[in-house]
């Protein structure tokens, strides 16, 4: 019975052939290109105002070398957003579910970010390892402390990413199960549940929408103070 | 008195069943003519439906609608 709830997340294959690559590239197909037009259409349009407010909103706080990453943070946000709220659908495969794709997205940009500083500010971005004002007799311990909390962001962001998503799909498909298990004999809690479910995805919505921001401003965050 | 059309600019509703054959066998398969067709149906989509001056919910509905019927058929038999 567990086993059969961990199906959707297995990665679909047609006879052999592994469709993750047409799932990962669907959304390329909602993002209309832009023509030269003085008033575009109106999918563009709402394009355009969305990308224009998430980068504004991200590189504020970045100086004018962190603009550099405007582009990559912006398309990542974009990628991981479409992909969540595609994986809503019903039957739809969310490759974000999958750690390795999630690790394979904040691995190399985290490490990115840290050997931006080690190499352009080496002791500026070391010192981020002590906060100011520590007590002499903690500062062993807290470096320590820090360095581990350094090293392990990547995988927080990997792993956040995932059982934040796979946490949402799971909870889906048993709140679903119970209900349609409970309808033949007592209605009116099959309402009750379905109240929750209808609940849940509103949730799920707004879980989608918020990891895929968060995963974006926490690598912000990082190049800042890095960068 | 029409000019006769060839074969090969007749669009697939005007071709006769028994032109079929030869129709079919003189289209471009080469991956850059596969490459021009998507690109070509592409565009008539997104002329249609997108690119509009009141472009409404159907246009991206109908390309949602779709994904959502192809990944059915995709896990048929897991299901």
């Amino acid at each position: 019975m567990n086993l059969s709830f961990f199906d959707q997340f297995s990665s679909p294959s047609l006879l052999g052939i592994p469709l993750i690559l047409i799932s990962m590239t669907f959304p390329a197909l909602l993002l209309p290109s832009l023509d030269n037009r003085w008033i575009t259409n109106r999918l563009s349009t709402l394009q355009l105002w969305f990308i224009n407010l998430v980068t504004k909103q991200l590189m504020m706080p970045l100086d004018k070398k962190g603009h550099k990453w405007a582009l990559i943070l912006t398309s990542l946000m974009i990628f991981l957003l479409l992909i969540n709220l595609l994986g809503l659908l019903p039957y739809t495969f969310t490759p974000t579910t999958q750690l390795s794709m999630n690790l394979a997205l904040a691995f190399p940009l985290w490490l990115a970010t840290l050997l931006t500083g080690l190499r352009n500010q080496p002791s500026a971005s070391l010192g981020h390892l002590l906060p100011e004002g520590t007590p002499t007799p903690l500062i062993p311990a807290l470096i320590l402390i820090e360095t581990t909390s350094l090293l392990i962001r990547p995988l927080a962001l990997g792993v956040r990413l995932t059982a934040n998503l796979t946490a949402g799909h799971l909870l889906i498909q048993l709140i679903s199960t119970a209900t349609t298990a409970l309808f033949s004999t007592m209605p009116m809690v099959s309402l009750l549940t379905l109240l929750v479910l209808f609940l849940l995805t509103i949730l799920e919505v707004a879980v989608a929408m918020i990891q895929a921001y968060v995963f974006v401003l926490l690598l912000s965050l990082y190049l800042q103070e890095n960068i | 008195l029409p000019a006769a059309v060839l074969l090969k600019d007749t669009k697939l509703m005007d071709v006769k069943l028994g032109q079929l054959g030869s129709w079919l066998a003189m289209r471009d398969f080469t991956p850059g003519g596969i490459l021009g067709a998507m690109r070509r149906g592409h565009e008539r989509y997104y002329n249609k439906y997108i690119n509009v001056r009141k472009g409404g919910l159907g246009g991206l509905s109908m390309v949602l609608a779709g994904y959502v019927i192809l990944s059915y058929m995709w896990s048929y038999s897991h299901i």
